[in-house]
């Protein structure tokens, strides 16, 4: 089988051309590595519309926020260790507090810098902005759900933080698939067990569905790209379905999907859940895919953990 | 007129604190002429329209001092003076420090180092707008802790933003005690300058001055300007003047009553 491998950031990129193309208010933030993440091509192509800001990210998310409030459609990337590690406080205070339309779209999120190590790897900012009122929080899982829910976003108000990864991904969706903020998509339906997973995990969860059926478990899969506000009714739909859920995340356990979904069964229709994520941890150098192994984010870890929940019944 | 009015702002800060029984009454007071210079005289801007696209903008960086700000909108006509004993009480607009449910608001300030990124951001979005409005930002002395501030510095001279006026509140005094004791930040004004801003000096309760000082900030090309207004906390009230306890205490009704009839008096 010929699998297509892309880049979320070059994917992000190109949504920035199209979008800054057709609507004049996107300006664009960049703090000292917009070559790396590629929005260099936006200030390329719209240099009066890009502002890099240098090592400042503080400065940098309240120069967005000036800007959000005189009319402009500021987007905000660096690493996601740096935004929103190095500016909680200005993304609560100066973004989401007067829920300015600012798009935080932060770029490898997660494990994947592998080799820079802990300092330069992400475990906890989706909590983090997960906890944020008003704040959007989404994790694509390829380019072509980057760019649809990068694109979709511009419709909705309000603030937004969208964590890429660096890693390149096996293309999961068509440029024609609807992906939309707020909705989850059931790539696979099944019976027995619902997957649930964001993110580079995404492509793990199909795989561990695949390696189900070969032992005849029918396991229903669904991107959650958008973890704030969750789908809690395709969750809940799902639930009712099949009675058990995995949960498959790129970051802690404590405070991203997992208790997302957690958080939703618990209180309408309560079903065993089981977290495959990071267990409140820091990650260290090494490859990526040699840490999502060392760290049990592994294809083998979901079926694991699925065959837990359905021998359990 | 702009001194009855400086008077009045004064006399409405000490009321509002003391029925609130809380509220930053001393980097209030600091201020006044300084705002009363700002609103009343230099900038552009219309009660009745808010929402005015080309208005000037100020962002109250040192958002603690939102008594000042809440008395100079009222008096203003943002919205009706007897609405300012409504100050920090429940289902107020007027919280405890400024945010967008009070028109005239710009920047929900009060977390203290943003209000001058912000104020870049609005400064950017003119220069791409090609709009005259200008932006002012009032900050702390205390606020130059603050690394961003430096950060925001730097990035003001960067893009050459000459319709940015910051202005900082030197009144000498941060919440734990003097700023020379709690983190010197002397030599103020040759840092500002290492910055590559445009550096003024004035007595912050002259209005003559801190006007002056506004046009020439006005007159200044590709260079922001910071107008250092030296000042006093708690200017006006003898006994909170210089006193680092009523950077966040409120003083009584009847000491307030007593007050507020000497200063009308005089």
């Amino acid at each position: 089988m010929l699998v297509q491998m892309s880049s979320m950031r070059d994917a992000y990129a190109q949504a920035l051309l199209d979008l800054g193309s057709k609507d004049s208010r996107i300006v664009v933030l960049g703090a000292d590595t917009s070559v790396s993440i590629k929005t260099s091509l936006f200030a390329d192509r719209y240099p009066e519309r890009f502002f890099n800001v240098g090592i400042a990210e503080a400065n940098m998310i309240g120069i967005a926020a000036g800007l959000a409030l005189a009319g402009k459609i500021p987007f905000v990337s660096t690493y996601s260790a740096f935004v929103p590690g190095k500016c909680l406080d200005q993304i609560r205070n100066a973004i989401a507090y007067p829920n300015l339309d600012v798009k935080i779209v932060s770029s490898h999120g997660g494990l994947t810098v592998g080799p820079d190590g802990a300092s330069h790897q992400t475990v906890e900012d989706v909590a983090a902005m997960r906890a944020i009122p008003r704040m959007h929080v989404v994790v694509p899982a390829d380019a072509n759900s980057t760019i649809a829910l990068v694109s979709h976003s511009l419709t909705l108000s309000g603030p937004f933080y969208f964590r890429l990864s660096r890693a390149s991904v096996s293309e999961i969706y068509t440029p024609t698939d609807e992906i939309r903020v707020g909705t989850a998509n059931v790539l696979k339906e099944g019976s027995d067990i619902t997957i649930i997973a964001t993110g580079v995990m995404v492509n793990e969860a199909l795989e561990a569905g695949r390696l189900l059926s070969n032992e005849g478990v029918s396991a229903e899969i669904i991107d959650s790209h958008t973890l704030k506000p969750i789908d809690s009714e395709t969750i809940l739909k799902s639930a009712r379905k099949t009675g058990a859920i995995v949960t498959a995340e790129e970051q802690t356990i404590i405070g991203g999907l997992g208790s997302a979904v957690s958080e939703t069964v618990c209180e309408s229709y309560p079903v065993p859940v089981s977290k495959v994520g990071i267990r409140d941890t820091f990650g260290e150098s090494g490859e990526h895919k040699e840490l999502l192994i060392k760290y049990g984010l592994t294809p083998q870890e979901i079926v694991k953990a699925s065959k837990r929940l359905v021998g359990s019944r | 007129m702009l001194l009855q009015k400086a008077v009045k702002i004064r006399t409405d800060i000490l009321e509002m604190v003391a029925e609130a029984k809380s509220g930053h009454p001393g980097g209030s007071l600091s201020a006044v002429e300084i705002l009363v210079s700002l609103f009343f005289y230099k900038m552009r801007h219309d009660p009745k329209l808010p929402d005015w696209p080309d208005r000037d903008r100020f962002v109250l960086s040192k958002g603690h001092a939102a008594p000042v700000l809440f008395a100079t909108l009222a008096e203003s006509g943002y919205f009706p003076v007897s609405e300012l004993k409504t100050l920090r009480k429940l289902n107020s607009r007027l919280q405890g420090h400024p945010d967008f449910r009070v028109p005239g608001v710009e920047f929900p300030g009060g977390s203290l180092g943003i209000g001058l990124s912000a104020a870049i951001g609005m400064a950017l979005a003119a220069k791409l707008d090609k709009s005259d409005y200008r932006v002012y930002a009032l900050l702390g002395d205390g606020e130059m802790d603050e690394g961003e501030t430096w950060e925001a510095a730097m990035a003001a001279s960067k893009f050459k933003l000459d319709n940015l006026t910051a202005i900082v509140d030197r009144n000498g005094i941060q919440q734990d005690g003097l700023t020379e004791q709690i983190m010197p930040i002397e030599p103020l004004g040759y840092k500002w300058k290492a910055f590559n801003w445009h550096v003024l000096e004035v007595d912050g309760f002259d209005l003559r001055q801190v006007i002056e000082a506004l046009e020439k900030a006005e007159n200044m090309r590709n260079r922001p300007t910071v107008i250092i207004a030296h000042t006093v906390k708690g200017k006006g009230v003898s006994f909170m003047e210089w006193d680092p306890a009523y950077h966040g205490k409120a003083p009584d009704k009847d000491t307030v009553r007593k007050l507020v009839e000497h200063m009308r008096q005089e």
